[in-house]
């Protein structure tokens, strides 16, 4: 039956025989048939023929050349779609060797992880065996692709059709067009090497190609040559998690591109900034699988959000449904693909509608594909791509017996085959015994038990016959009964046993009614729990110490506190104040406000909140080292608000942060600016109308003084002075030729650079010697600008009266030294002298472990160099307020100023002080006491999931063991790994 | 003040006169003198207000309140600490100072040997006095330390140093007090680069390390106990931990790996140990009180090693195991220890912020280290007989305000404060001054 439709193409000579073509009809009659997931019939007739659908409905009038399968009891479905696969395709291995700068190609694009023009039907190879693995799935056809590049080139659309060759299964050749954050394996070419470099590459590519179409290159590039052609296939991106399906989404809105989005299946934890994107999701159903929790040691370095990871992500695809989103499933990412339809039952117990689901795997992707004309329902005119199952297929119990693929069957499990799952009881002998079968269509499997004893028992079922094999109930021997019945009788089990003496009996076992009423009833009572599975909450963020709700801004008045101004008041003492739509409302004495919460701040200090000059948390990546310089890059767009390095610096009274890019380059990148808004997402932590910053860098880092190889230059400090005058000159010339109005190749970093000579955007340079800090502010003089920040600036107070001279002001560290070669004159004198100097001074972190105490690193410098506390703590607060443009909003408490204020326990300076309160824009981020309250609920809510966990575990569940979660610890000198970059 | 008029007071000089050289060692005293009127922070929980202390060949002859000690009649040095604050040093315990000069340049970095078990390798050989990074502990009061040897499994022998010495044999008040181990992690990496998840997994190795490392205590006793005809240099290092004469110091920190541990030592009959990191020792706190176990926690500013923990962690586990009777020490290893090491003193000033009263912990760093280190005969607290290494701060040396040393001494040895930064710092003051 199999291949009686397979096709040759008429214009194929054939030398095999005749060639002879089956024109005849096929009917599926007297079925349950889901035409698509809005319409369903019963008692209906599928009519197919040359492996396409002619007709469906209740009253199909069947041609006398049609061979009739009656599905009288069985019922039909489309056969699913698999967006996102690479079948048929082997992924390249990695390439060993050094890694170079310049591309391996020419004629293509400059960078070789841009790879449009890459056709997977170059290489793509009919796997039979993936195909069978997906067909017993349900999947009728997959869109593949090849798994490499930032671009990847073109996708297509198979048939997992085994009866017929790739003339027939290739549905499209060209159905997409690919593309993933992640470099190919084929090229060592160092650029991009973090996210930020991808997502800034990708947006040159989008202009060149722009630039390219309207005929400004001479050259040839057949890489943007076939991204132009591509353009309107489908736009597929492999972006693998919720924060990098959000910012494949920013890339694409910029050039008016609607990727449809490979997820992460933690889409529900920002599920509004998803719909936001309006992106078709495509989602891996690779549910983490319980921990192994037995050893509590193990178990207690399990982090919370891992643990709900666990718990909520099977109900991300409900959760996307009930919002509206648009999603597809996929078999990616699965280790099993068995997994595959447990996960999805999994995903329907937790909520999500078959509906839904059914147009997940059918109407979605093929609508996205643009072929909903032939694929997704079994409307005429279709392929004849469907599954015949014993009921609905969502629901556990239910048998795929078969997976129509363009007109061929594939059987999954024999529908002729009769279900004898069951209890029976037969006599042999005058003894009676108790036969129980499950598994029978798959996996048979029998018990017999005779007087309560249990008889190790084999079984095997095959073409409608059982053979039986049992220990006898004496069990000092070993002997056996030998039993063959026929099972074509649905109630009953006939044949013969053959006793161990070698006489045979009749054999009849009597199926006994089913007892799974009574096994339902009890299930229920105990199964509360099953029929509303626990979830966690999702919190803001989605992690330890994340609010269940984001916390409101409220009117505080803070009464007889010392308040800290930064001001020309000084340091008030017994002073209330008020705060008020986020803003400071009121300083003074004896304040009231009706609507306020009063808070007591007796014997308790105010201040501004800290303001971190120079940081590395909350970010995915810091360096983008693939070129010596990457103005193109920005930190804003790789965020990452899920960084408990937010919370904990809150508690340290931190407020606002500039996260500024690595110092693996001259030319760094563009910083983000934020608030620790905890629970907010990326985007909202950016300042509103953020001042335009970015990172320089100089010395040891730049000229890769500890990498083992030199090949990028510059290489010593002499090269870095020329990478800046050379970059500088072409920014000019850039400049130039766009303000004349004539027409321009846009190019990010160039605009960049340009902002830098416009004084619109403003430099803060990792600086370490005097002579490279006074060379850069050579550079800038001789293009006219203004170096803003020299930070870490560790030999500053060497230069301190020309960095005035300059304008530059200096953020550097308390007392940090003797860690390289060029910190060996490093000095805790250092921020002193430079004040003393009159340049503007900030102390900053560099480290998510200072950040938390930086109220510390500005009190040494009462030791160091016998500042005054009050310019001292302006150090961690007016001071970078100033330095970042920020002066005119925070860094001090005046009347409408933002109110990002700190109540401390103590003297701020002091190291006996604790923050008792942080707040921003009037929203107290941190509270002492209810972070004692999120310690008990986090407490409680782990060994709720340690319990369901271990409930897995029980019933036989497999597990995965336990993981440490760790906090990376980024620094000036991080750089992405792939592995961990998220 | 009476007892005061009788003396011929003598205004005490500052050794401190320019040109003299950094690094130089200061002599042995040769005149007695008093500190007068100071708050003399005692090291093991007490005070004495508007205190006396007289210190004659190195040592504090004479301790006690101004109103109840009186001055003996011999001639010598006072130095008037009215409204002032005197400590004993601070004591720097699993410390790496003077075997790593800059991080980042090999050529100066003498920290660990190659292979798994080193007790043979002795820190103190390599120890440089001249580091100028051990001369700027002094000027925050860190005047003494111990000098640990890193990596491998055993990682090799430390010694206990003062920090103001010509050379590591006139630097070492006690030599080869204990060899040092780092217990099999809990968890281990995957390699990334075969394609493996690069998180951290529970170490499968875990039981074999440990036996491992037991067959090696073993065999060392063995060894030990035998004739030795064919010397084996690493098993007789050894044997100063069955005899009771060296420390063992475990760097472990999770929960299981301390319980592991002080098990495994009492099976290997060492007597002797301290536990060193101990993240998780507030979990098993009676445990190691029931063990006599002492600990050297982790610095205090460090993050909170897990994601869930407590914000605070690390700030308040001193408190934990203090509240708990089991002798604690602060040590600074982690991320630029050794210039950090200066901040000791904030590290304990840190603990009181999270519930330590001042005096504890001061202990944390002075009578504590100091009696794990074997060395409280002499060092560790203000008593008599015990030697003069101690320091005056205009102010509270816990906190960075007023850490402000005018004087420190090592058995009585007038210190000098300047380093190669506070010569930088004049040197560059002095340049901008005239200039204006």
């Amino acid at each position: 039956m199999c291949s009686f439709s397979l096709f040759a193409q008429d214009y194929f000579p054939s030398n095999s025989g005749v060639i002879a073509n089956n024109t005849n009809y096929t009917a599926f009659t007297n079925a349950k048939i889901h035409v698509s997931p809005t319409e369903v019939l019963d008692n209906a007739t599928l009519l197919i023929k040359d492996g396409k659908v002619v007709s469906v409905g209740q009253s199909v009038t069947i041609p006398k050349n049609t061979t009739t399968i009656d599905l009288s009891g069985k019922t039909v479905y489309p056969s699913f779609i698999d967006l996102y696969t690479t079948f048929g395709v082997e992924k390249p291995k990695r390439q060993r060797g050094e890694s170079q700068y310049g591309p391996s190609r020419s004629g293509f694009y400059w960078n070789d992880h841009i790879m449009p023009e890459q056709d997977v039907m170059t290489t793509f190879k009919y796997d039979e065996k993936s195909a069978t693995e997906l067909l017993n799935l349900g999947f009728g056809v997959v869109n593949t692709h090849f798994p490499d590049g930032v671009v990847r080139g073109t996708g297509a659309l198979i048939a997992l059709n085994n009866n017929a060759d790739n003339a027939m299964r290739i549905v499209d050749g060209r159905t997409s067009q690919h593309f993933s954050f992640s470099k190919s394996a084929k090229s060592n070419q160092s650029y991009p090497s973090s996210i930020m470099g991808s997502m800034a590459l990708l947006r040159q590519m989008y202009n060149d190609a722009k630039w390219y179409e309207a005929g400004n290159i001479d050259t040839k590039d057949l890489s943007l040559e076939a991204l132009n052609k591509n353009k309107n296939l489908l736009q597929i991106f492999e972006a693998g998690s919720r924060l990098n399906l959000l910012r494949a989404d920013k890339v694409g809105d910029a050039f008016n591109i609607q990727y449809t989005i490979l997820g992460g299946g933690d889409e529900y934890e920002r599920i509004s900034e998803i719909k936001a994107t309006n992106a078709t999701v495509i989602l891996p159903l690779d549910f983490q699988l319980a921990y192994d929790v037995d050893d509590p040691f193990l178990a207690s370095t399990l982090s919370l959000s891992d643990m709900r990871s666990w718990n909520q992500e099977p109900h991300n695809p409900r959760l996307l449904a009930e919002n509206g989103i648009k999603f597809t499933f996929t078999t990616h990412g699965l280790k099993s693909k068995k997994s595959f339809s447990s996960n999805l039952m999994k995903a329907i117990e937790m909520g999500l509608s078959k509906q839904k689901a059914l147009e997940a795997l059918t109407t979605v992707p093929a609508s996205l594909l643009g072929k909903s004309d032939v694929l997704g329902t079994l409307k005429a005119g279709s392929y004849a791509n469907f599954l015949i199952t014993d009921g609905d297929i969502f629901e556990k119990k239910t048998k795929l017996y078969e997976n129509w693929v363009q007109g061929n069957a594939n059987v999954v499990s024999d529908m002729t085959k009769n279900d004898i799952d069951g209890d029976y009881k037969f006599q042999i002998n005058g003894t009676d015994y108790e036969l129980s079968v499950s598994g029978s269509t798959s996996k048979p499997n029998a018990t017999i038990k005779s007087n309560d004893k249990i008889l190790g028992t084999k079984m095997s079922y095959k073409d409608n016959w059982v053979n039986l094999t049992f220990k006898t109930a004496d069990s000092t021997k070993k002997e056996f009964v030998r039993v063959v019945a026929n099972a074509a009788n649905n109630n009953s089990l006939n044949g013969k046993a053959i006793l161990p003496n070698g006489n045979e009996l009749l054999f009849n076992a009597i199926k006994l009614k089913q007892k799974d009423a009574d096994k339902k009833g009890t299930k229920k009572m105990h199964g509360d729990v099953e029929d509303e599975p626990f979830m966690s909450p999702i919190t803001f963020p989605n992690l330890a110490y994340g609010f269940t709700e984001k916390p409101k801004s409220e009117v505080l008045l803070f009464k007889n506190a010392t308040v800290w101004t930064n001001e020309k008041e000084g340091i008030l003492e017994n002073i209330d104040v008020l705060i008020k739509d986020g803003k400071i409302a009121k300083i003074g004495k004896n304040l009231s406000n009706k609507n306020a919460k009063v808070i007591d701040a007796t014997g308790k200090h105010i201040t501004a909140g800290i303001i971190d000059e120079h940081s590395h948390i909350a970010a995915s990546s810091i360096n983008e080292g693939g070129q010596n310089s990457s103005a193109e890059v920005t930190i804003e767009d790789v965020l990452d608000d899920e960084s408990i390095d937010i919370y904990r610096n809150l508690a340290g009274g931190v407020t606002s942060i500039q996260i500024l890019h690595g110092s693996a380059n001259p030319i760094g990148g563009r910083s983000a600016i934020i608030k620790l808004k905890w629970g907010e997402s990326a985007e909202n932590l950016i300042y509103d109308n953020s001042p335009k910053f970015i990172k320089f860098a100089l010395g040891e880092n730049v000229k890769q003084s500890r990498m083992r190889r030199n090949s990028r230059f510059p290489q010593s400090r002499m090269g870095v002075e020329q990478v800046f005058i050379d970059y500088f000159t072409r920014a000019k010339a850039y400049d130039e030729l766009k303000k004349s109005g004539k027409p321009y190749r846009k190019d990010i970093e160039m605009e960049t650079l340009a902002e830098i000579l416009n004084s619109e955007r403003f430099i803060s340079c990792h600086s370490y010697v005097q002579s490279e800090i006074n060379m850069l502010m050579k550079v800038a003089e001789q293009f006219d600008f203004k170096i803003n920040t020299f930070t870490h600036i560790l030999e500053g107070y060497k230069v301190a009266d020309k960095m005035k001279a300059h304008g530059v002001g200096g953020s550097t560290f308390s007392d940090w030294w003797a860690y390289k070669y060029e910190v060996n004159d490093a000095i805790p004198y250092n921020a002193a002298i430079m004040h003393n100097a009159g340049v503007t001074v900030a102390i900053n972190s560099d480290d998510a472990e200072m950040s938390r105490r930086l109220n510390q690193e500005a009190a040494k410098s009462l030791k160091y160099g016998g500042i005054s506390e009050e310019e001292a703590w302006k150090f961690v607060t007016l001071n970078p307020a100033k330095l970042l443009h920020l002066d005119k909003r925070v860094g001090s408490l005046k009347v409408g100023k933002d109110a990002d204020v700190v109540l401390w326990s103590d003297h701020p300076l002091s190291i006996y002080a604790k923050a008792e309160k942080t707040i921003i824009e009037g929203v107290t981020y941190f509270d002492l006491e209810k972070d004692k309250q999120m310690r008990e609920a986090i407490k409680k809510e782990k060994s709720e999931l340690i319990n369901l966990m271990l409930q897995d575990k029980n019933k036989g569940l497999k597990t995965q063991p336990v993981k440490k979660k760790e906090d990376k610890l980024m620094h000036c000198d991080s750089m992405d790994n792939e592995h961990t970059a998220h | 003040m009476k007892t005061l008029n009788k003396i011929n007071t003598v205004i005490f000089l500052l050794c401190i006169t320019l040109g003299f050289a950094q690094q130089t060692p200061a002599p042995v005293q040769s005149k007695d003198f008093a500190i007068v009127g100071a708050t003399a922070h005692i090291g093991d929980g007490t005070v004495i207000e508007n205190s006396i202390i007289v210190v004659s060949d190195g040592k504090i002859t004479t301790i006690g309140p101004e109103a109840s000690t009186p001055l003996t009649k011999q001639a010598m040095d006072i130095i008037d600490a009215k409204g002032k604050h005197v400590y004993p040093g601070f004591i720097v315990a699993n410390g790496t100072l003077g075997l790593v000069e800059v991080d980042a340049v090999k050529a100066s970095v003498d920290l660990s040997e190659l292979g798994t078990y080193n007790p043979h390798i002795r820190s103190i050989i390599a120890y440089n006095t001249e580091s100028k990074v051990i001369e700027s502990m002094r000027p925050n009061g860190v005047l003494l330390g111990q000098v640990v040897p890193r990596g491998g499994r055993i990682s090799g022998t430390s010694s206990v140093v003062q920090y103001d010495a010509w050379n590591w044999e006139d630097a070492a008040i006690k030599m080869d007090d204990g060899i040092h181990i780092n217990w099999p992690s809990s968890f281990t990496r995957g390699r990334w680069w075969l394609g493996e998840d690069a998180g951290l997994k529970p170490n499968k190795k875990y039981n074999e390390q440990v036996k491992e490392l037991s067959d090696y205590f073993a065999e060392s006793k063995s060894y030990n106990k035998g004739d030795k005809k064919e010397s084996h240099l690493p098993f007789e290092a050894m044997s100063g931990l069955f005899d009771g004469s060296k420390r063992l110091y475990i760097n472990v920190d999770d929960e299981k790996g301390i319980t592991d541990a002080v098990n495994f030592t009492k099976a290997q009959g060492v007597s002797k140990i301290t536990i060193v990191g101990a993240y998780q020792a507030g979990n098993v706190t009676n445990f190691l009180k029931e063990n006599n176990v002492s600990v050297f926690l982790r610095r205090v500013h460090t993050r909170p090693e897990l994601e869930d923990d407590d914000y605070d962690l690390p700030y308040k586990l001193a408190k934990k195991l203090v509240d708990a009777d089991i002798l604690v020490a602060l040590e600074p290893s982690g991320q630029m220890e050794r210039m950090n090491s200066r901040n000791l003193p904030f590290y304990a000033g840190t603990t009181v912020a999270y519930g330590l009263t001042k005096e504890q912990a001061l202990q944390l760093i002075t009578k504590n280290p100091a009696k794990i280190l074997g060395i409280d005969n002499a060092y560790g607290t203000l008593e008599i007989g015990k030697s003069a290494t101690l320091f005056i701060s205009e102010g509270d040396a816990l906190d960075m305000r007023t850490n402000i040393l005018i004087h420190a001494f090592i058995d009585g040895r007038n210190l000098s404060l300047e380093t190669h930064q506070t010569e930088l710092w004049k040197r560059y003051s002095e340049k901008f001054s005239e200039k204006k």
